[in-house]
This record gives structure tokens, C-alpha cells and sequence, in this order.
């Protein structure tokens, strides 16, 4: 079971940091789909986000590096004023490009990149923040096929984000913070099991 | 690439597809036809983008067909296999042109701190920044050996694939709004006077004094495919190895070690490091956080290139 089926890319920016630790703290120790989160942050803050979203998480949580091959089970944090990118080979790639909706690393930037390579077997979420980055991702990521899924608007503390996202794309789970990650464990347990019903396996 | 990962043992194309698409791990229809374009370029003009991260390459294709308002990739194809013009264009789009001086402060400041007290040793010296875009780190190279006493015993060369990139070097000329904010980053990096001092000033341009740029050379060279540049002190390669694959950049570490002399230093990108080299252990680490190495081997003290 070491191929990677699913990926959940998680975006957010101003009070979205909250929602990230709340959900990556409430999935349970045997959930395998990696995860992979995009947060603008203060510089200040930016520094000790690993050790933040570390404490208390059930699952290994590390910086993506420049080539790093997607594992199970390991939530990956973009580095700071980097871009991070998917590669076809489930790599990860770094880029310096100009900032994109004035943040590098931006949501859409990971979120487009992930889309093509993933397609259906993507699940983006976009918690709290204050601009409209990755609300075109979140559309890229619904188009090849993906799932997608928004903090509720009402129960954020800056709903920018979340809105631009429902704009512009019809989102398939609008929910609050504390049942999305039930939400993911039953995404990523459905595209294990499809994997293993289309005949990789069995064939 | 996915390509070749399995055959398929399918009837007909309908079924073909539908084993396919059940399949998590297939190219998406975009992505072949990136792949298809990056080949036809490297057919017609012999530029060879195939070990580039192909994820930075897909964004920047599809910038480049909105841009030119084009709906499909084999519009976009024709127009860059017939008009060799229009290429220049897609070299532009290829090669990364982000950059500023003093970039990093804190690099520079550790560099200072650890690298120029044993260069300053030296002779005369080479410096090579490989990827300079259009060359601002190497005049903040050359303006803190300029602060250092090793400018004018100094030789640098800064070498990018994108000739507008390398007209703009040339020029040594940056906007005055530019100069304004780079000037904190001098600062951050230890400067020891006022950048503006390094610079004559028109209406909207800032231009680097002669005393400076007259040891500057910019010229044309390619990563993938040339070969080993001079014997050098000091190499810079910052944040160019994170736009490539890994088998691309394993040869381009290899090239690197090759062009610099023993006792040669060579600074990374801070995301990059020798991890690909199947030489790292040639190298001493500087200094990891800021990616500083140094290639082992004797230095003969106090002597020059001959």
C-alpha cells in the first residue's frame, strides 16, 4: 500500500493557521493520503509553522523539499517565499517566480500544479484568509475531476478567501472547520478503495 | 515521466481509456502536450528543456497561450516551430529572470564573514555566477569585493542562457526605484557605505560605475549542455537547480565542481543543496544554512591563475 492514491492540499492564509493545526491534530494516526499545506504567513511566524502544526498531529509533518517524492501519511508544509510545485513523478519542485496574488508560496500556484498532475484523485480545501488566492486552484482542481471542499464563510475569522473560492466554483462540501477532517478520512478512504476495486491489484 | 509505466492490454480504444483513467498515476492531456512541445523544441532549435521541472514549464506554457490568446497547444506549436522569432520569446519564458541584488542578505553576510577573509589571500581571482539573469548579483559580488580590497584582482563572469537577460548586464544599468529598494538589502547584508555611492544617476536609470563594472564579463552559456567554465575561486548558482529534475541537476553539480579550483567555494540557492551530487563528499560544508561549500584539496597559498 505504499502508492500514493489521493492527496489533500490544503490552503489558507490570515486566521487560517487555526483551522490547519485543528484539522491535521483531528486525523487519526492511519490516514494515508499524504497532505500538502499552503499558509501566507508573517515572517515572524513562518519559521516555527513545522514545529506548530507538529505538535499534537498523529502524522509526520515536514517541510517539502526541492525533489522530494510524495510519501503516505506525511503532511508537507511549502517552504517560505517559495512557490511549491507537483511534479507527473509525485516530486515536489521549488520555484522563486514572481509572487502570484502577492504570496509566494500561493495556493493557486500548488493547487493548478497538483490539479493537472492528480486530477480526480486531489481533494482542496481553502480555510480562513483575507485574499482570493486560490480560488482559481480550487476551480482547476473541481475541472480535472477533483474534490473540493471550503471552511464555511460564516465560521471564519477572515472570509475573503473561502467566498472568492464559492464564487467562482461550485463546491462540492461547505463546512465547518470541525468536520472537515472527518470529511478527508472518508475522501481518502473512498480513492484507496476505488484504487482497489478498478483491478490494480486484482487484475 | 509516467509514459512508459505499464502496456495495456486493451481491445479497443474506448476500453483502453476507461483502464486508463482508472489509473491514478497518467499524464494528464496537458502535460503530453507539453511534453510534445518541449521535444519539438529541442528538434528545431536544439534547446533542450526536457530535464526541466516540468510543472514549472506547464505554468508557464499556459501563461504564454493566454498571452497569445491561443486555444490549443498545436496552435501554439506551429507558431514556435515556424517562427524562430516567436521562440525567443518561449526562451524568455523558459529561463528564470527573477532577481535582485544582495538577495538573501543573509548569505551574503555569512560569505563575507567566512569566504572572503580566505580569498582575500588569493592573488587574483575568478568568480562565476552561473544563471545571472540579468547579472544584479553579480555587481553586488563585485561591489563587496570592491569594499574588500579584491576587485580589482578580481575577474567575474556571469553567464545565462536568455541573451536580452545579458544585453540588460551589460548596460549595468538598474531603474532608481530599484536602487532604492535594494539598498536595504545592502544594508541587511553588511554594506559598509551607501549603495547609491556605486552608482551614477540619470532622470529614471542608475548606472554602475566603471571602476566597478570594468572586471564584469557577461556571455552565453547553457547548463544543460556546454561544458566546464575556467578555474574558479568562487561559484555562485542560486536558485537555477530548483528548476531542474534531478538527473539534471546531478550533471549540473558535476559541471560546477568541475569549473572551480581546489580550495573553490560554491554557493546554493536556500532550498538547494549537493544532495544530488554523487561528489558531495567532495565537498566541506561552509556553511548549511545558507548552502556555503568547499571544495577539498590543497590551495597553494598566495598563488594566482600564472
Amino acid at each position: 500500500m505504499d502508492e500514493v492514491k489521493h492527496l489533500v492540499a490544503i490552503g489558507a492564509s490570515a486566521g487560517g493557521i487555526e483551522g490547519v493545526k485543528a484539522i491535521i491534530k483531528a486525523l487519526p494516526e492511519d490516514f494515508v493520503s499524504p497532505i500538502v499545506v499552503v499558509l501566507h504567513l508573517s515572517r515572524s511566524k513562518e519559521t516555527f509553522l513545522v514545529e506548530l502544526l507538529g505538535k499534537g498531529c498523529k502524522l509526520k509533518v515536514k517541510e517539502a523539499d526541492n525533489q522530494e517524492a510524495l510519501q503516505l501519511a506525511t503532511v508537507y508544509v511549502a517552504p517560505r517565499n517559495y512557490h511549491l510545485l507537483l511534479e507527473d513523478d509525485l516530486r515536489f519542485s521549488l520555484s522563486v517566480d514572481d509572487p502570484v496574488n502577492f504570496s509566494r508560496p500561493s495556493v493557486d500556484v500548488f493547487f493548478e500544479s497538483a490539479a493537472d498532475v492528480m486530477g480526480p484523485r486531489l481533494t482542496g480545501v481553502i480555510l480562513s484568509g483575507g485574499n482570493a488566492d486560490g480560488a482559481i486552484g480550487l476551480a482547476k482542481i473541481k475541472e480535472m475531476g477533483g474534490t473540493t471542499v471550503v471552511q464555511d464563510p460564516e465560521s471564519v475569522r477572515f472570509s475573503a478567501m473561502p467566498e472568492a473560492a464559492i464564487r467562482v466554483t461550485e463546491v462540492d462540501f461547505v463546512l465547518p472547520v470541525e468536520e472537515i477532517a472527518e470529511k478527508l478520512v472518508e475522501l481518502s478512504a473512498a480513492n484507496y478503495k476505488a484504487g482497489f476495486m478498478d483491478g490494480d491489484r486484482y487484475a | 515521466m509516467i509514459l512508459e509505466k505499464e502496456e495495456y492490454p486493451a481491445r479497443n480504444v474506448k476500453q483502453a481509456m476507461r483502464v486508463r483513467e482508472a489509473d491514478s498515476m497518467i499524464q494528464s492531456i496537458f502535460s503530453i502536450e507539453v511534453e510534445l512541445v518541449v521535444q519539438a523544441i529541442f528538434l528545431r532549435y536544439g534547446y533542450n528543456f526536457r530535464d526541466y521541472s516540468r510543472a514549472s514549464v506547464k505554468r508557464r506554457i499556459a501563461a504564454r497561450l493566454k498571452k497569445e490568446g491561443l486555444d490549443n497547444m498545436a496552435a501554439l506549436q506551429h507558431k514556435i516551430l515556424h517562427q524562430p522569432d516567436f521562440f525567443e520569446e518561449i526562451i524568455d519564458d523558459f529561463s528564470i529572470n527573477v532577481t535582485e541584488m544582495f538577495r538573501d542578505p543573509e548569505f551574503y553576510l555569512l560569505m563575507r564573514e567566512k569566504v572572503f577573509p580566505v580569498l582575500q589571500q588569493r592573488k587574483s581571482l575568478k568568480v562565476w555566477h552561473a544563471g545571472c539573469g540579468s547579472g544584479e548579483e553579480v555587481y553586488s559580488l563585485a561591489i563587496f569585493f570592491y569594499e574588500n580590497g579584491m576587485c580589482d584582482n578580481t575577474q567575474f563572469y556571469g553567464t545565462d542562457i536568455n541573451n536580452r537577460s545579458l544585453e540588460k548586464a551589460k548596460a549595468g544599468e538598474i531603474s532608481i526605484k530599484n536602487l532604492r529598494n535594494y539598498n536595504a538589502n545592502y544594508q541587511a547584508a553588511g554594506g559598509n557605505s551607501s549603495l547609491v555611492d556605486y552608482f551614477t544617476l540619470t532622470a529614471t536609470m542608475a548606472r554602475l560605475n566603471d571602476n566597478i563594472r570594468k572586471n564584469l564579463f557577461f556571455t552565453e552559456h547553457n547548463l544543460v549542455h556546454d561544458q566546464v567554465f575556467g578555474e574558479m575561486d568562487l561559484i555562485l548558482c542560486r536558485n537555477v537547480l530548483i528548476y531542474f529534475n534531478e538527473k539534471l541537476q546531478r550533471r549540473v553539480l558535476r559541471l560546477l565542481q568541475k569549473s572551480l579550483r581546489p580550495g573553490g567555494y560554491i554557493c546554493l540557492g536556500m532550498k538547494e543543496s549537493l544532495y544530488f551530487s554523487p561528489d558531495r563528499d567532495n565537498f566541506e560544508v561552509v556553511d548549511g544554512r545558507v548552502n556555503i561549500f568547499r571544495l577539498k584539496g590543497k590551495v597553494e597559498k598566495d598563488s594566482g591563475h600564472g
